[in-house]
């Protein structure tokens, strides 16, 4: 087996590197957008009415019940056929973003959910409104309870961006396989993305083991540090 | 000061309060015993509107709260009236809910802050206070999971008194502590009852009942079965169900 083909990757690294950054690129837009569009699809499925409730659900089960790739290929190749035309890009992040909102719309559901509910209570009873209860009771002990989760699902996005190579945007896959078809050095490129995908993929995966213990102990001992005294 | 009339409440097929009526004056005591089931906890969180009761009134002060009558037909009122009799009453659960990311002047100084504007100085200022007169001013910098369940307790009053209540409804507020932390938590309530706080108490301290409170009730099956002074109500209670009770709970004990 050939080795590495420094010469190669020395003539293509900057291809390989733009693709990177489009990767980059796209987990950020789709991190920012599903982690806001999937508090009101959260809310939708706790809501007192029946109607919003069915919509949430039968939304984030369709999501859920599909292969992504699949969600893609329609957007891309279904939806010109009733006038809606986007380009690949847009189209991946379309997919992407409906996928992942209903992923975390899930997880922030059962972050709400597992508050105890003596908490809104005693917020209720000291005369706090919902909205306050919300926001300054039951968020901040939800979100402290998913964040793990939630970096979890970061980095399957992260890995997921590289679906978008099926409809013909150049992030590192695609670019990937643009140079190595015209190169015949399909080992020595795609080791090297491999490598570029690890490199990110396992920081964050170490990162996210890291918060999850930070989060399973009680809360006196990490703002003691915070705050620079002793525990 | 506080009267209800006629409060019933159900859940689903279960009535759980079948008409109660109660008038509590200012500064007065009323320690609620009964079986469990009895619809003690409803009762206090009818009170202050944690549940909805189906029928009856409740006045505060000579004034129907949480309810208009318009044309003839009962409404709730807007939201924002209601949370504003709600923090009228002080409450203190059993399970105490701290609020676990908040350290212990947080806790205290939050709902002050929230809800009467007042500024965060003011509201800690106050809150260390209050935090003193509880016993636990060498705590304020504590978080609650470092606190023992007395100690967790006396912080749930310092808050509920935070929002200078104009009366405090306690359920079961030593059911969930050790034997040997009870004392100080009723301690602190004791000093409340002197100085002249409104409270309204679930409890199956007979010890407590029996020396602070103005009148005892006892309550079984959604009712309120006998009211009496405690020096009447325990050693000559008029009711066999209220005969049953106290000589189960002397057994007990
Ligand atoms: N949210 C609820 N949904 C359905 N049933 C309920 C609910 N809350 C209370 N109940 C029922 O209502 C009845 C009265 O409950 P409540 O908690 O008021 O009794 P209690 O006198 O406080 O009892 P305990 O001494 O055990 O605390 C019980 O049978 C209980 O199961
Ligand atoms: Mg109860």
């Amino acid at each position: 087996m050939d080795l590495l083909n420094l010469s190669v990757v020395a003539e293509y690294y900057p291809v390989l590197l733009r693709g990177f950054g489009m990767t980059i690129l796209m987990t950020l837009i789709v991190i920012t957008l599903s982690l806001t569009l999937a508090i009101p699809v959260a809310l939708s499925r706790m809501s007192g009415n029946f109607l919003v409730r069915l919509v949430g659900g039968t939304y984030v089960e369709l999501l859920r019940g599909t292969p992504l790739v699949l969600q893609l290929v329609y957007i891309y190749f279904v939806l010109p056929g009733v006038g809606i035309r986007l380009d690949g890009f847009v189209a991946a992040l379309v997919a992407l973003t409906l996928h992942y909102t209903a992923y975390l719309s899930e997880v922030y559901r059962a972050g709400i959910q597992s508050v105890p509910k003596g908490q809104t209570q005693a917020a209720s009873a000291l005369g706090m409104s919902r909205g306050q209860t919300f926001i300054r009771i039951v968020l901040p002990q939800a979100v402290r309870t998913v964040t793990p989760a939630l970096g979890n699902y970061f980095i399957s996005l992260f890995k997921d961006t590289a679906l978008a190579s099926v409809v013909t945007v150049q992030e590192l896959l695609f670019s990937g396989q643009i140079i190595a078809a015209r190169t015949y050095q399909y080992f020595t490129i795609y080791t090297v993305c491999m490598i570029m995908y690890f490199s990110v993929g396992y920081p964050a995966a170490l990162f996210v083991r890291w918060l999850e213990k930070r989060t399973s102990g009680g809360y006196a001992r990490r703002r003691r540090r915070q705050k620079g005294g002793q525990a | 000061m506080i009267e209800l009339n006629g409060i019933e409440k159900s859940y689903g097929e279960l009535k759980v309060l079948k008409g109660v009526s109660l008038s509590v004056a200012k500064g007065d005591v009323i320690c609620i015993i009964g079986p469990s089931g009895s619809g003690k906890s409803t009762l206090l969180r009818c009170i202050n509107y944690l549940e909805e009761p189906e029928a009856g009134e409740i006045r505060l002060d000579g004034k129907i709260a949480y309810r208009d009558i318009v044309r003839g037909r009962i409404v709730a009122r807007p939201r924002a009236e209601i949370d504003a009799t709600r923090r009228e009453f002080g409450m203190v659960f059993q399970d105490f809910n701290l609020f676990p990311h908040m350290n212990v002047l947080g806790n205290v100084a939050e709902a002050p802050v929230r809800v009467r504007g007042l500024t965060r100085a003011e509201a800690e200022r106050r809150g260390v206070a209050l935090l003193d007169r509880v016993g636990l001013a060498n705590k304020v910098d504590s978080w609650p999971e470092e606190l023992s369940g007395g100690q967790k307790q006396r912080v749930a009053i310092a808050r509920a008194l935070a929002m200078e209540p104009k009366a405090m409804l306690f359920d079961e507020p030593t059911s969930a502590l050790d034997p040997e932390l009870v004392g100080e938590v009723l301690e602190v309530m004791r000093f409340l009852a002197a100085e002249g706080m409104t409270m309204i108490v679930v409890t199956h301290e007979m010890g407590f009942a029996r020396q602070v409170a103005d009148r005892v009730i006892f309550m079984d099956q959604g009712q309120i079965v006998e009211e009496a002074p405690p020096e009447q109500f325990f050693a000559a209670p008029r009711m066999p169900r209220t005969k049953a009770f106290l000589r189960m709970a002397q057994q007990e004990s």
